[in-house]
């Protein structure tokens, strides 16, 4: 992939990474990050095909056995999420975000991506002109692709694990 | 499914846990009546292909969780893109049930089973 001469909107400078995002970026970021967390206060995995996605079974088929792992990790499970859209909302006003700041980003942006994936039922050779005469679907694969740029982004910046 | 040394070592893992229930079953302190014969087989969860996860995400989490070289983070990730899942770990069933969770944190498709 070939490098362009601008500078990365999101890039590593010491140990803190600098965000250089236009302003409506952020904001879309903010009211996502809203919507985000009303959606894992208001639905369950039970009401919401997108937020079952995010709580998957840990069998393949042994119902009591997940029953038993949803108890014990569900709640876990839930407080991360909640805790990395909590760090997503204060920070997206940031120039520059500590790591776990950026990991928080990054798991929220690969989250949203998870629920409306789930819900457009994208494959992997899913385009835009899949949804030309759906409006809805359309802004809502438009707001997909920007979050895998995103995705996309942060892992650039991110050093090697 | 093939998977090189990995396969190898699971095998040799399958074979020691069959040989330690044998040779050391569990019945020292149970009550009489309820003696569990459960064999000593390990755990392995496995991480299933889907058509959301990049496949650069998946390599990275595979190499932060797991702490695995990006070359077998990438083979890996390449199995689950091709086979369809691929083994990511193995142990006892505690460590496979954190494996998972960890898994499902970062939002892949991962499950648990016992290595029979």
């Amino acid at each position: 992939m070939a490098r362009s001469d601008e500078p990365e909107p999101i890039r590593r400078h010491g140990d803190r990474f600098a965000v250089t995002l236009p302003d409506e970026t952020r904001e879309a970021l903010r009211r996502l990050a809203v919507q985000y967390r009303a959606l894992l206060r208001e639905e369950d995995p039970s009401s919401d095909p997108g937020v079952a996605r995010l709580f998957p079974p840990a069998h393949e088929d042994d119902l009591l056995a997940n029953l038993e792992y949803e108890r014990v990790a569900h709640d876990g499970l839930l407080a991360g999420r909640l805790r990395n859209v909590e760090t997503l909302e204060r920070t997206t006003g940031a120039d520059f975000l500590s790591e776990d700041d950026l990991l928080a980003w990054m798991a929220v942006a690969n989250d949203l991506r998870l629920v409306l994936g789930t819900r457009l039922e994208v494959t992997e050779e899913s385009t835009a002109r899949d949804f030309a005469k759906d409006p809805e679907g359309r802004e809502t694969f438009e707001l997909y692709g920007f979050l895998s740029a995103l995705v996309g982004v942060i892992l650039e910046a991110l050093p090697e694990p | 499914m093939t998977l090189g040394k990995d396969a190898m070592s699971e095998q040799v893992r399958r074979v020691e846990g069959a040989t330690r229930s044998k040779v050391a079953p569990v019945e020292v302190g149970r009550p009489v009546g309820e003696e569990v014969h459960e064999p000593d087989f390990p755990w392995i969860v496995i991480v299933w292909n889907d058509p959301i996860n990049l496949m650069v995400y998946v390599t990275w989490v595979f190499q932060k969780l797991f702490g695995y070289p990006r070359e077998k983070a990438e083979r890996l990730m390449w199995d689950v893109h091709t086979k369809g899942k691929a083994v990511v770990s193995s142990g006892p069933k505690e460590k496979a049930e954190s494996d998972v969770a960890r898994l499902h944190a970062y939002g892949l498709w991962a499950t648990m089973q016992q290595d029979r």
